[in-house]
This record gives C-alpha cells, structure tokens and sequence, in this order.
C-alpha cells in the first residue's frame, strides 16, 4: 500500500529584490491535496509557466521550505527532516525524474556511478555485487539492462533511453512516492510514449504513485487518475482527470482545454496491424 | 544518390508561376575537425520537396532527423561546419543561383525581408532591448524599406491593425511585453514588407499553451491575406494539424513522407508517420498507446537501406540494402517505403 | 590528461611557444641546485665583468654572477607565484562553490567578505604589512599575505559557475543518489570550474610575480633572499644602468618576461582545450 501524501494549506513566498527593497511575490497559494490515499495513483498538476506547479513540486521534494501549510509524507512532516539520517530516510521515500534527459546526469561522468551510488546509499548495498544486481534489476524493470548502460556515457544514449535510466534510478531506493516534472517534453515523439506507459507500468507493478507536473492535457488525459489545473499559484480545479478534462468547469480550465490543438474530430489513423509488436 | 529528382506529378496545373522554393537532392552535412579525425554528419541527405504560392507547408521531425539544418541549409546560413555537398534550394524571387549562400550579398539584401523573412524562436534576437519597439521598426525601414516617415507610420499602424495589436506596443520595450506579445511583435517586424516566403522555426515551442494558439492563429490570418508561403518548422505534430495545409515528415536526414497535412493525418502511409500519428494522445481516448522500440540513429552512422528499418515492424530484406525512393502513392501524396510501394505494385 | 598535452602540442602553437618559453625559465630555476656559488655570498668574482666566455650573463657590481645568481632568483620567484596561486586558488575554490552551491545568507555573508577584499587597495596594505613586520617578513609569510589578498576576483567568477551549475539537473540528481554537499561540490561541480581554475592559476602567477617585482624593486622585502625584484633592487642600488652595467639588469627582464608571456599562452591555450564543452565536442557529444 502506497503511503499519502498529503498537502495542507501550502503556500510559498519568495523574496524578491535588494537589500532594502525586498518584494515578497507569492508562488503557491494555499494549496491541498492527498496522493495516494486509496492505493497507488497518477496525480497529475497542470498548469502553465508561473503558475507554480514546480515550486509545489520542489516543496514536496523537500527542496524549498513552504512558508506557510503543512506537507506530510508518511506521517512525517517535511519541516521536521534534520540531519543527513533523517533526509537519507526521506529521499529514499520520495524521488524525482526531470524534465531534460540530457540534462539529467552528469555529460562528464559514466551514467553507472548515479545507479550505483543510488543503491549503496538508499538501498543498503554493500558489495559492487549488489549494487550491480540492484541496479540491473532497477534497469529491467525499465525495459533496459545493467549491460546496455554499463560505464556509458550520456551522450552516448538517446534521450528516451536517458529518461528510462533516469526513472530506472529513481526505483533503486524503492520509493513511495516519484515527482516527475516535465518529464516528456523534451522526449522525442516516437519515445514520449514508452516514457509515459512507464508510469502506468509503475503505478500498476510497483505500487509508486506519481505526480506528473505538465502543461500538456493530452498526456494528462491518457495516464492520470485525478489531477489538478493550477493558475498563478492557485488551484482552480481539481478532481478525476477524465471527468475534469472531458468537461472543464473553470473558465481558465475550458481556454485551456480549448487551446489543445489536436482536435478529436482527426480521425484516428487505423492502423491496428501495425501497433502490434512482431 | 539518384540524381533525377521525383518530380510530384501531382502538382495542380493552376499553378501559374511555379513553386516558390524548389529543393532538389539537398545534401548538407556537418564536417569537423577534431584533432586531426574527421567527422561527417550527413544531417540532411537527399530531400526534394516543392513549396508553392500561398500555402503554409510543414516541416516536422524529431531531435536528430535533420529539419533544423534542412532549414537553416534554405534560409542560406551555411557556415562551417555545415557544408552544402549537394542538390540545390532554388528560390523563385532568386533567379540563378541554386542556394541562398551562393547569391551575392547584394542580392541576398534584396530579396530578404521584402521576399523572404524568418520568425525564430528566441524573438529576443530579433527586437533590440535597448530602443523602444516603435525604434525598431524605424531602423528596419530606414534599412528595407527606404526611410521612414509618417507613410511608413501609418503602414506600421495599419499593419499592426491587421495583426490585432495596439499600437501602444511601438511606446514600449521588448523586456516590457510579455513572450506572446513579443513573438506577436516579430511576426509583424518579419511580415511588414509583405514578403512571399516566411521561414518560421519553432516560433511558438517556448509559448504557453495559451499564447501558442493566438500566435499560430495570427501567423494563419496574416499567411491568408497576404497569400504568401511559410515554411513552418516544429516537433509538435498538433501544431501541424492546426495550422499547416501540408506537411513533410522527416527521419534521419531524410523525408519519410509528405502530403497533405489532412491526408496524412487520416491515411498515414509510412510505417514511422503511421506510429507518430497513432502515439499522439488524444482527450476522450483511452486505447492504450505502443511505443516505437529503438531509438532515432546516429547521423553520423546511419543505418543502411532505409534508416528506419532497424525500428520498422514491416522491414523486409530489401530495406536493408536499398535506399527507398520518394514514390506519389497517390496525388500529392509521396511516401519513401519499400513496404508501402511493394504493396501497390502486386 | 597524457592524450590531451599530446594533442596540445601537436596542434596549438600557442601551447607550443609557452611551453618553450617557461620549460627554458623552468630550466634556468632547476640550475640553481648545480650552482658552484651561494646565492647570498657576494665577491665571489670580480665586479662588473661584462658577459663572456666566463661568465656568461656578466658579474654585477658585488661581485657575483650573474648567470647563477638568476637561476635562484628565477627559482624563488617562481616558487613565491606558485605557493600564492595555489593557496588563492584553493580559497577562491571553496568561497566560490559553497557561496554559489548554498545560497541564501552563506552566499550573502561570503560575498561580503569576499567583496571587502576585492575593493581593499592592494598596494598601500602590502607596503604597511612590510613596515610593521619589517625583519620578520620572509617570502613564505608575503606569499601567504598575498593570497589571502588575491582570490576574490576568481572567487566571485567560480561562485557564478556554481549558481549555474546549481541549477542543472544533474546537481539534483546528484542530491537524489545520496551525495553530501561535499561529495556534489568535488566529484560534480569540480570538473565545471577546473578551466577557470587552470587559467587563473597562470594569471594568478603573473599577478603576484609582477607585484612581488615592483615591491622588491622598492625595497619592501626581504631583500636578502635573492628573487627576479631582489636583483633589480641591487642593480638600482649600485646605479647599474648609469655605469653601463646593463647585463645585471637586462638578463632578470627578459627572464621575467619569458615567465610571463610563457605562463600566459600556457593559460590561453589549456584553457580552449579544458573547456568541458570542447572536451564534450571531442569525444563526439552534442549531436547535428
């Protein structure tokens, strides 16, 4: 069973300007949700640049402090996490995926030293051989093997194949919980889907909830189980992905729903010869 | 590489001047230099295609199929390491010269702005932070369009009016308009002179959601009633369907498939325009979606044969060996398959 | 690192004449251990030879040899740039990367400091640490001084790569695999700022040899450990240029300015080829 999330009443405020006139702008606006609370799910958060969504997002990661509201994983609440023990403990519970591939490891270093170190640090690897067996099995589980990403470099690999090793990383320590912000957008379109059903595969094998942070309602549609549509720091709508984005109730969610620009009126190509693997 | 390059039969006969760019055979490749070992990218390794009056065709293609040095090959900025080894880009507007950077300066001054403009993505380029947006446009006259004075004011106005901008944006700085307002400023700075040829590379990839479909509407409207041709350039296949009327899809250096954006929708004929089109997620549609296996080639080791034979479900023997040529399937409708083409031959 | 001096040697020309210039000066330094005299020993030959078979730089006016007396100036100079560059290169190293790294009031409160020291006026506070140490100021305790004078400039630059490093994803993959802030700020930020750190150390030489120069040539240190500034501190002391002996001065110039022009082409072209995005191009990273 997944363990919740939960966001009570988070707001953050950063500041803004010199040393005698500081602004305070505010990112995120009294927000709440659970994830996770009737078994591993898809939450999706849209919203367009500025709206906050990945401030919320590092809040949860625990990279920013909410000025305001409570964020519990577990039961513990985020503020409490002291010393390297305690963030050690909480990492293993919550990892992330970005948004570049390319961007995601090192392009100096070999992709393996982040896998390995990933199982010595969170999954209590002690042995090269057990850091290699982790990992292969990590990478299995994305469809990859320890063999196909063993001492190669990130430019090597293409950007869908980086995204896999990526999450691949991310499920060495076991986490409850994966935040992945953006993380087809810069995939190329004929690997975005392979990405996107990782999640499903996840959610459905795994048990790993995910909130997925996107501009994109399309995706949002196909693999989320509740969402919500974030405007300037604030929720405007929340609630089933399907029911919300197949009748948006908030104006700004209805432009929104309106500005996708592949109409369902295209027909589908029919093509079910070919979507079947050989 | 054949040197006779297809000729779409299906060019309509209204035509009356011809297209306005024709590629024929364009090979451009990357050739570096690194301590003594030569590399060679052939990023765009023959592609044909038309481009014709009044019309707003399509480019798309992921990260390494070659559409941004395809492009940039067109728009004439062929600088090394980037070499043009052959076919030609012959523009209408540009009588006897096969490639834009083989033209003398001189003539490149010519026709650029009045016959051909660009629209990128970085409109920051474009509009100098320092002066006022109406301080731009002063410049650009003074440098295109003979000097400025109060006809240029009122053309700067009634072209801004065509566009549905305020005028108030030429009292403003670039920093002070928003990214949408921007991109709306550099399309009208580009489509001022009314040009016949528009490149546009990703205007719209760094817009929100929101912004992108008011820009790409604009660029529709001022396409329509100017009849000029854009080459639109983007990954982003919705961006297709909404805004061009024909569409080249390009894999590795090459074009898989091209025709009528419709049409290639609804009746995908390639193999890998048949998988990009299916994979699209769609709001109201729960069919599960497959992923493509593999992973774009290197251009600089590109398979043999066909280059997408190695991801390809239908790939035969032939497709190993032999490069697959450019076939009309059906009017205006050119697909490069060697499954595709087998199949109408029987 | 072999593949890349090789590479460098065969097709950076630059490379090639700095590697000439401070491989001579280096050789001339490395001398001064077969040296038949001791630096500080004066009339140990005659006075005022002008250069010949004997001795090849001339003698100066007390009484010592030129040639030999160079090899330990040019070797304690060196020695001087090189313990100062090291030292301010590992100060601004770490100000640069925990300032850039953490943020927040760690950054504001080490951009202060490091502020107050770029806009303290060098010159005047070196002259006063040589008055109130006077007979106690050796060249270890001034190269230790300069140091600490001369690392906020390349702090600042550092610490700008960090904030831009901090920002990629990499650094928060990093994080998310178990890494202390050490391990980040050593194992993947390191690499990023090695250029900077590279060139500056060259530049760093040629800042603190040239300041070491003119406050020897005043007279403000130790004059009695021989240095480049040292023996033009002598030559002026015994008018050397107005009685014609214009080897004792001549030889340390074109010595210093060999060092000088050497260390900064060495700094220019490692610098193009350190460069992770050069080094990424060579090993066939960024695509078409």
């Amino acid at each position: 069973m997944s363990a919740p999330l939960t966001v009570d009443n988070v707001s953050k405020t950063f500041a803004r300007g010199g040393l005698l006139s500081r602004r305070r702008v505010a990112a995120v606006s009294d927000v709440s949700f659970t994830v996770g609370a009737n078994g591993p799910e898809i939450f999706t958060i849209i919203g367009e640049s500025g709206s906050g969504k990945t401030t919320l997002a590092r809040m949860i990661l625990g990279l920013h402090r909410p000025s305001a509201g409570r964020i519990t994983l577990d039961g513990t609440d985020l503020a409490t996490i002291r010393g390297s023990a305690a963030r050690h403990a909480f990492m293993a519970k919550v990892q992330p995926i970005f948004q570049n591939p390319f961007e995601a490891f090192n392009p100096l270093k070999r992709l393996d030293h982040y896998l390995f170190l990933t199982a010595r640090r969170f999954a209590g690897a002690s042995s090269t051989a057990e850091e290699e067996r982790l990992t292969d099995a990590a990478l299995r589980q994305v469809g990859l093997s320890l063999a196909e990403a063993k001492g190669r470099f990130p430019h090597e690999l293409s950007g869908g194949q980086l995204q896999r090793i990526a999450i691949a990383r991310a499920l060495i320590s076991r986490p409850k919980l994966i935040v992945a912000d953006e993380p087809v957008s810069m995939v190329d379109a004929s690997l975005r889907m392979a990405i996107v059903n990782q999640f499903k595969a996840l959610r459905d094998e795994l048990g790993i909830s995910i909130i997925y942070i996107t501009h994109d309602l399309a995706t949002a549609y196909y693999i989320s189980d509740r969402l919500i549509i974030m405007q300037k720091g604030h929720v405007v709508e929340a609630g089933d992905a399907r029911t919300v984005l197949a009748a948006p109730q908030h104006p700004y969610s209805r432009q929104l729903r309106e500005a996708v620009l592949l109409p369902e009126t295209l027909a589908v190509p029919s093509t079910p010869t070919l979507s079947s693997t050989p | 590489m054949s040197a006779s390059p297809t000729r779409p039969e299906g060019v309509p006969s209204t035509e009356r001047a011809g297209p306005v760019l024709q590629v024929r055979d364009l090979q451009a490749h990357f050739r570096t230099r690194y301590f003594g070992v030569n590399r060679e990218v052939k990023a765009v390794d023959g592609v044909t295609f038309d481009i014709r009056r009044d019309e707003t065709y399509g480019l798309a293609g992921e990260s390494s199929s070659g559409k941004t040095t395809l492009i940039k090959t067109v728009a004439g900025l062929v600088k090394p390491p980037l070499e043009m080894v052959g076919g030609s880009v012959r523009f209408s507007f540009l009588p006897g010269y096969d490639a834009l950077h083989r033209a003398p300066p001189q003539e490149v001054a010519r026709i650029r702005w009045r016959h051909l403009s660009y629209i990128m993505q970085g409109s920051m380029n474009v509009l100098n932070p320092l002066r006022k947006v109406g301080g731009t446009f002063k410049d650009f006259a003074a440098r295109h369009m003979g000097g400025p004075g109060p006809v240029f004011q009122e053309k700067v106005v009634e072209h801004l009016g065509r566009l549905r901008l305020d005028p108030s944006v030429l009292q403003a700085y670039p920093h002070e308009l928003s990214g949408g307002m921007r991109q709306r400023v550099t399309i009208a700075l580009a489509t001022i002179c009314r040009p016949e040829f528009i490149i546009a590379d990703e205007p719209t990839t760094a817009l929100d959601v929101l912004v992108q479909k008011d820009v790409l509407g604009m660029l529709r409207s001022v396409q329509r009633e100017m009849r000029s041709s854009v080459l639109f350039v983007t990954h982003d296949m919705g961006v297709h369907a909404h805004l061009t009327d024909r569409l080249g899809i390009m894999y590795a250096g090459r074009l898989a498939e091209e025709g009528p954006t419709r049409t290639l929708f609804e009746r995908p004929l390639h193999p890998y325009t048949r998988h990009l089109i299916a994979s699209l997620p769609r709001i109201g549609d729960d069919t599960p979606r497959k992923a493509l296996e593999g992973s774009p080639p290197s251009l600089a080791d590109p398979p043999p044969g066909c280059r997408f034979h190695p991801r390809c479900p239908l790939a035969m023997d032939v497709c190993r060996t032999a490069v697959p040529k450019m076939v009309e399937e059906e009017p205006g409708h050119r697909v490069a398959c060697h499954a595709v083409s087998g199949e109408r031959a029987l | 690192m072999l593949a890349i001096l090789r590479d460098l040697l065969r097709y950076n020309i630059e490379f090639r004449i700095g590697l000439l210039l401070v491989g001579t000066v280096l050789g001339m330094a490395m001398l001064s251990f077969v040296s038949p005299y001791s630096p500080i020993d004066v009339y140990v030959a005659p006075p005022d030879v002008p250069p010949s078979e004997a001795y090849w730089f001339g003698t100066s006016s007390r009484g010592q040899d030129v040639f030999w007396q160079l090899t330990f100036a040019l070797r304690n100079t060196l020695a001087f740039g090189f313990v100062v560059a090291i030292l301010s290169r590992i100060l601004s190293l770490l100000i640069g990367l925990v300032a850039g790294y953490k943020g927040g009031w760690v950054d504001r409160v080490l951009m202060s400091i490091n502020d107050t020291f770029i806009i303290i006026p060098l010159f005047p506070i070196l002259i006063l640490f040589y008055f109130v140490l006077r007979d106690s100021m050796s060249w270890v305790l001034l190269a230790v001084i300069m140091a600490c004078l001369g690392w906020a400039y390349d702090a600042r630059l550092i610490r700008s790569v960090a904030m831009g490093l901090k920002t990629r994803e990499f650094t928060q993959t990093s994080l998310f695999s178990g890494m202390t802030t050490r391990e980040i700020l050593t194992r993947e930020h390191l690499p990023y700022v090695m250029p900077i750190v590279f060139s500056t150390t060259m530049n760093n030489m040629n800042w603190s040899i040239g300041l070491e120069v003119t406050l020897s040539v005043l007279g403000f240190t130790d004059i009695n450990t021989p240095t480049i500034g040292g023996m033009i501190y002598w030559a002026n002391q015994h008018t050397a240029i107005v009685a014609g002996i214009w080897w004792w001065i001549a030889f340390p110039v074109i010595f210093i300015v060999m060092a000088f022009v050497g260390l900064y082409l060495l700094a220019v072209s490692m610098n193009e080829y350190i460069d992770p995005r050069s080094r990424l191009a060579r090993v066939g990273g960024g695509g078409s």
